[in-house]
């Protein structure tokens, strides 16, 4: 399992990574592999505002659908179209290539609400 | 688990090993005036004796077959051919649902993904669900999928909703979106009119073809009215009219819910009935119920899978594009049998003697003295004026074997004097002919 040290975590799986005044979320490599192979990734619409926790989109596999939650209160900024036409990025390279959408946090202090990668590797070694 | 009672024996075995004396001694709980009471029925009958009662109580039915049969406003009379039930009834497809155990019944999975197919061209969508309990419960379920679609709670909740669309279905729709922040408004214009009215709040326009009243209107009109307004058109629909005229899918319609019945299942008394349901294909996600797709097994062989499950509440529980739906699997069968027995052109035949026989009866009915026929364009069904209380003209009509159709006071009771007649490919020419002698005497 890869855990990028950039980034913090949700225990439901999510990561946030710093870019600029923005963050990108998206789904562990933990995640990825639970799920297996994903067909289709559905998010909300760009310019919604959302607060922490709250449902911003499904990714489904052929096993499972989760949905996934918004580590950071704020506004979405943009969506990853190139998932889709290729949901399986999210499996190839979910820190980079595969990520999710992208936020503009309204509660900055909202980041150290989450798991830094050393408490989210031993939140995962739980399951 | 064999269907074999539990014997005697079985009871005394059971009953001792837990220490009651009798059955009657599981009961002692409840209060006695809380217990079924003692029915007062008559002694067992032997087999025969039990047929000669039930054949007795059933030459008391009405039928259609035995009648001049012009009623229809929901269910419909159309012929079965012998082809459908010899097959559906094959033992092979004993199970009245749909497998939980999908691979092991391929044979199940086929006859639902041809079903599939074959509705779906009928109907203009690019995808038809394994079915729903009826066409009501479907026109409702394209309602909540509207509703999803549009992004559920909080954004658009309004409902345009054409009043000619039959009153027992307003009522099943009502009922489902009821626990939905939804608002349902009826509008009494034809389609285009209604769909005219959607706004940037409106969810759905939700238009029949034809309407209960038979009136067919402009579909294409309501397609862009509706779509102008950022909604979806959700269409109900008449399969067997789909034989003729352009289908739904074809002029515009976003999802499309239809009535099974009339494809090769009888009337019986209401059901079951078969819910079809149908949608585009940038709608499939939010379609409810269960899928079966064509898929190769490892050696590139053909075979039938349920597919896109993740919508499902086995997957998705509570999120689930919908928790109440069911296939009615038997009606299906029927269905599908049925539609591919007849074939494009059997369809076609079906729908044109459909169309000219009803367009028969009602320029003889336009022709008697106090009627009126109040149809522009229709199909199979039209309503007419009627000089005395339809009620009445029902009644009278009844002691000699004819059915004239539905009085509409049934549902509306202001509405005394008016007639919905429905004329399929089973009305010969004599009883449309009866039918009409019958009105102008039954009338003066």
């Amino acid at each position: 399992m890869k855990i990028d040290p950039e980034c913090r975590y949700r225990s439901t799986h999510e990561y946030a990574r710093k870019d600029g005044s923005e963050i990108v979320v998206g789904i562990s490599d933990h995640a990825q592999e639970a799920l297996g192979d994903i067909v289709f990734v559905e998010m909300v619409e760009v310019g919604k505002t959302v607060a922490q926790g709250e449902a911003v989109g499904v990714v489904e596999s052929v096993k499972a659908a989760s949905d996934i939650y918004a580590p950071m209160s704020g506004t979405i900024k943009a969506l990853n179209t190139a998932l889709q036409g290729d949901p399986s990025l999210v499996n190839k390279d979910c820190y980079g290539a595969g990520w999710l959408l992208r936020m503009s946090p309204s509660k900055p202090a909202e980041w150290e609400s989450l798991l830094d990668p050393a408490a989210y590797e031993k939140e995962t070694g739980k399951d | 688990m064999p269907y074999i009672a539990a014997t005697d024996a079985d009871r005394a075995a059971m009953l001792e090993r837990i220490g009651a004396a009798d059955v009657e001694e599981l009961f002692s709980d409840i209060p006695s005036s809380a217990r079924f009471p003692v029915l007062d029925l008559p002694p067992p009958l032997s087999e025969m004796e039990a047929m000669r009662e039930i054949e007795a109580l059933a030459a008391r039915n009405l039928s259609a077959s035995s009648s001049a049969w012009f009623l229809g406003a929901g269910a419909y009379y159309h012929f079965i051919p012998a082809v459908v039930p010899a097959i559906a009834s094959r033992g092979e497809f004993l199970s009245a649902y749909t497998p939980y155990q999908p691979e092991v019944s391929q044979g199940t999975l086929q006859a639902i993904f041809e079903y599939q197919s074959m509705a779906a061209a009928l109907l203009g969508m690019d995808v038809v669900n394994a079915s729903h309990y009826d066409g009501a419960t479907a026109l409702a379920e394209a309602l909540l999928m509207a509703y999803n679609a549009a992004g559920g709670a909080g954004t658009r909740d309004r409902v345009v909703l054409c009043a000619d669309i039959h009153p027992e279905y307003k009522e099943v729709i009502r009922s489902y979106l009821s626990a939905y922040s939804a608002r349902v408004d009826e509008i009494d214009l034809p389609p285009e009119g209604a769909a005219a009215l959607a706004d940037a709040s409106t969810f759905c326009v939700v238009a029949p073809y034809p309407g209960f009243s038979g009136a067919i209107g402009d579909l294409a009109a309501a397609a862009a009215a509706t779509h102008a307004a950022g909604a979806l058109l959700v269409v109900q629909a008449d399969p067997i009219m789909c034989g003729l005229l352009k289908s739904p899918g074809e002029l515009g319609a976003d999802i499309v819910a239809a009535e099974g019945q009339a494809l090769g299942n009888p009337m019986c008394f209401g059901g079951p009935f078969l819910g079809m349901m149908g949608a585009k294909a940038g709608l499939v996600r939010k379609l409810p119920g269960r899928l079966v797709g064509q898929a190769k097994d490892a050696a590139g062989r053909r075979g039938f899978v349920l597919t896109l499950t993740a919508r499902e509440q086995h997957i998705r529980r509570e999120k689930a594009v919908s928790n109440i739906c069911s296939n009615q699997g038997l009606a299906m069968l029927q269905a599908c049998v049925y539609l591919a027995a007849m074939g494009r052109s059997g369809l076609r035949a079906v729908a044109e003697l459909c169309w000219n026989k009803s367009h028969y009866a009602a320029s003889l009915i336009a022709g008697i003295p106090g009627f009126a026929v109040r149809a522009d364009r229709f199909f199979k069904e039209f309503l007419v004026e009627t000089p005395i209380p339809a009620e009445d003209l029902a009644a009278k009509l009844s002691r000699r074997g004819v059915v004239p159709g539905l009085p509409l006071s049934r549902y509306y009771p202001e509405r005394k004097r008016e007639l919905l007649v429905c004329v399929t490919e089973m009305c010969t020419r004599g009883q449309i002919e009866l039918l009409a002698a019958s009105l102008e005497e039954a009338s003066r």
